[in-house]
This record gives C-alpha cells, structure tokens and sequence, in this order.
C-alpha cells in the first residue's frame, strides 16, 4: 500500500470540504473494498476520507412508504434490522448473503452502492426495489445512478449519505455464490408493488446491473416463477471470466430469477 | 504519521503510525501481540480476526486508524490470567487444530458467533457461520465439536459467575 494522508472528519461538510481540497483523495467507509485494492495498488489515494466517525450517516428507518438507511450502516445492521425484516425481508437476506459475518460488520451500503462493483448484491437491490439513492447534494434514482461497471453518476467530491427504498408487497433476491469469493455470478432481485414489477440482474451483466425486461413482462402477466420457465436473458450480454462464461451466467440469471419469484411468492 | 488511542485486551495504548498500518499489523508489531495471525491478507481466511467494539473483524482489512477510540480483543486478551477462555479450553479439549495458525481467528469468530447468536448451536449453523474463516489443514470437523462445546460453556461460565 502507497503513502496517504488520513482525515477523520466529523460531519458530511467537512468530508466534502477535505474531498474538495485533495484531487485524488478518495472516501473510505467500511474499506472492504477499497483497502484491498490499495494493497494491491491498483488504488493509490494521495489522502483517505474516512466516514467512520459520522454517527448521522448511520441508522435504519421507515419513513412513511420507505425504509431509509443511513449510507454507513453496516451489512450486518441491515441484516439484523427489525426495521427490514418486517418491511422489506428480502433485503435482510440480500445483506446476510454478502461475505461473510466478519466482513458484514464493516462492509457499508454507502461503500457497496458507490463502487458499483458488478458483482456486488447491493446494486440489484437499489433498481430492484426502485431505490433512490440521497447524498449530499441530491436525489438520484437508481436506475440512473448505475452507469455502467464500477461507474456511478456521484459528481467529484458527492457523498451518499442514505438510501430509500420503497417499500414492496412483494420482494426477494436469489444469488448463485462464487464459492470462494462468495460474490455474485448470478444474483436476481424481484419485487412486486402495484403495477411496478422489476427483475434486477447482478454478477452476470456485462455491464453491471440491468432490468431484464422481458422477464418483467412475463411476470406482469402473473407474478409467478412458472411465468418465467425457459426464459434466460441472452448470452451475448453477459460477462464471461474465469469463473463462468455466459452461457451459463444467462442460465443461472434464469433459475436464480424463478428461485427469486417463487421466495418472493411463498412457494 | 498519525496519533491513534485505543483500548486493546483492557489497556489503553496510544501510539504514533503511518495512516497506513493494518489493525493486524499495529497489534503484531507494534504491540507485539503475535497471537493475531496474518493468513492471506486479502479477508478471505479469518486467522486475523479481532473484535473491535464487541464485533468480529477482519484486523487485515482495518486501518488501525479506524480503530482509533474503539475497544479491540485480541485472542491474548480472552484467557483469565492462566485460566484459559471457555471456548479455548473447548478447542483444547477436543483437539480442534492441527498445524494451529488458524486457531485464535477460529476462536474469536466462535466467540463473536455466541455473542450474536446464544449458546445452543446446531453444526450447520457453526459451519455456516464459520464461513469466514479457513483451516488449510481442513481439520473442520474438530473445529466444530469445539465450538458447539465452547459455546455451552461460555454460558454455563456465565450463569455460574451470575450466581456467584
């Protein structure tokens, strides 16, 4: 790991304030992402920015039709929130499925959503659910804070400081682990509310999460896994590496989809 | 350099570091606190966890500047003096090691794991829980009748010490 200088502010004006001072200074949350890819030095910020401190970017709360977490709130929060357990389950497992219980009391939502990492859960939870995602300077709705692998919208020196997510009458993530980095290959995130159906992909996309719309369509028909049987997205969008080609991504994204509808369904 | 304070195994230290110290490496050199092992360096392998404010981390992938204010329990920190923790004497007990380097993270995951989740644990839960956390010499089988019998022991430790 390269030399850095290191802040520890005490509020999100101040963090923005330090950002805005050091060009290549970088936020660090919870670091499971970041300070790995320092040790490996395919990162080399000239300071860190560290969020640790910020009480008030931490907390998990239901806000009328929404659960509202707070950007440092930790995998292990959300998965042990009554707060989501009772709203929105299907979060609490999404989370419980990230790493491992080490990593989930240190790894952030906030950090996950911000590095859009392709494989990461968290993404397909924020377009699955309809999320929109609120920093110091804005709101921005999911779909047009993902831009593409480990690309967000977040301007220089922009801070996630909570996400909302609406609250769904039905909803449920399904994931097809890399065994070793316990990653997603496949990972779907259904969820039903009104009229709005949406089958977000991670792991698989070439290009990070998307909408399977045509698996949308089918389910609007009936929210049932059967509406989906034979269906599989096609394999030319998706990522093939060492782990997976994508043939067999687009099979997983099928079945973890039909697992996803029938968890969300009680079947 | 940076100041750092924090509270390791219930003594206060304070030290000067490079901001970019591990935690593992802070309590290991600095310290001299070895029991903490550096395994892969990449949190995959838990021989380095500790618990910082009560909770299991992964002291390779915290800045010890992130640490700064917190109360951290390195495995030197579990035992009574030469009374040895419930869950070591467990691991003892039922030989739940081979070569060893894995063992004190084994240990401070299965602890955080009964703090979290109570005493009566059934294996495929402490298998599952255990995820974070890999023994080269895949002695697992051990590893878990140990767990099972620390965990019942920390709370029989602990109605014990209630009724004294």
């Amino acid at each position: 790991m390269h030399a850095f200088e290191y802040h520890r502010p005490s509020n999100v004006r101040q963090a923005a304030a330090l950002l805005q001072k050091n060009e290549d200074a970088k936020i660090v949350a919870g670091g499971h992402t970041l300070l790995p890819t320092m040790k490996q030095r395919l990162a080399a910020p000239s300071a860190l920015v560290d969020l640790g401190a910020m009480g008030e970017l931490r907390g998990i709360e239901k806000k009328g039709r929404a659960v509202v977490i707070g950007a440092m709130s930790t995998h292990a929060d959300v998965a042990t929130s009554d707060v989501v357990a009772e709203a929105i389950p299907g979060l609490a497992k999404l989370a419980e499925l990230i790493g491992d219980p080490a990593v989930r009391h240190r790894g952030t939502i906030g950090g996950s959503i911000a590095n859009n990492d392709p494989a990461a859960d968290y993404p397909a939870a924020c377009i699955g659910l309809g999320a929109t995602i609120i920093t110091n300077k804005r709101k921005i709705v999911a779909e047009e804070f993902f831009t593409g692998m480990f690309d967000t919208a977040l301007d220089e020196g922009e801070i996630i400081t909570k996400v909302s997510f609406p609250i769904p009458a039905k909803a449920a993530y399904a994931k097809f682990r890399n065994p070793a980095s316990r990653y997603a290959l496949a990972g779907v995130f259904v969820s039903k509310r009104g009229s709005d159906i949406r089958v977000a992909v991670t792991g698989a996309g070439s290009d990070g999460v998307f909408r399977w719309s045509e698996a949308e369509e089918a389910l609007a028909k009936r929210f049932a896994p059967k509406s989906l049987d034979g269906m599989s997205p096609p394999a030319s969008g998706m990522n093939t590496d060492i782990h997976a080609d994508a043939e067999y991504r687009a099979h997983l994204v099928g079945v973890m989809a039909r697992r996803a509808v029938a968890a969300a369904t009680g079947r | 350099m940076a100041s750092v304070t924090m509270t390791v195994n219930g003594k206060s230290v304070t030290a000067d570091v490079d901001p970019r110290t591990l935690l593992a490496q802070f309590v290991r050199e600095h310290l001299r606190l070895t029991g903490t092992h550096v395994g892969c360096d990449t949190s995959q392998c838990g021989a380095c966890v500790v618990h910082v404010d009560g909770k299991a981390v992964k002291a390779c992938t915290m800045l010890a500047v992130q640490a700064d204010g917190c109360e951290v329990l390195t495995i030197e920190g579990l035992a009574n003096g030469a009374e040895l923790h419930p869950m070591q004497a467990a691991f003892r007990e039922h030989h739940g090691l081979q070569c060893g380097y894995c063992t004190p993270g084994m240990i401070m995951t299965a602890v955080d794991m009964v703090n979290r989740l109570g005493s009566d644990l059934d294996e495929a839960t402490i298998r599952h829980e255990l995820e974070g956390n890999i023994c080269r010499c895949t002695g697992y089988h051990n590893i878990v009748r140990a767990v099972e019998t620390g965990a019942k022991a920390m709370t029989e430790g602990g109605a014990r010490q209630a009724a004294e």
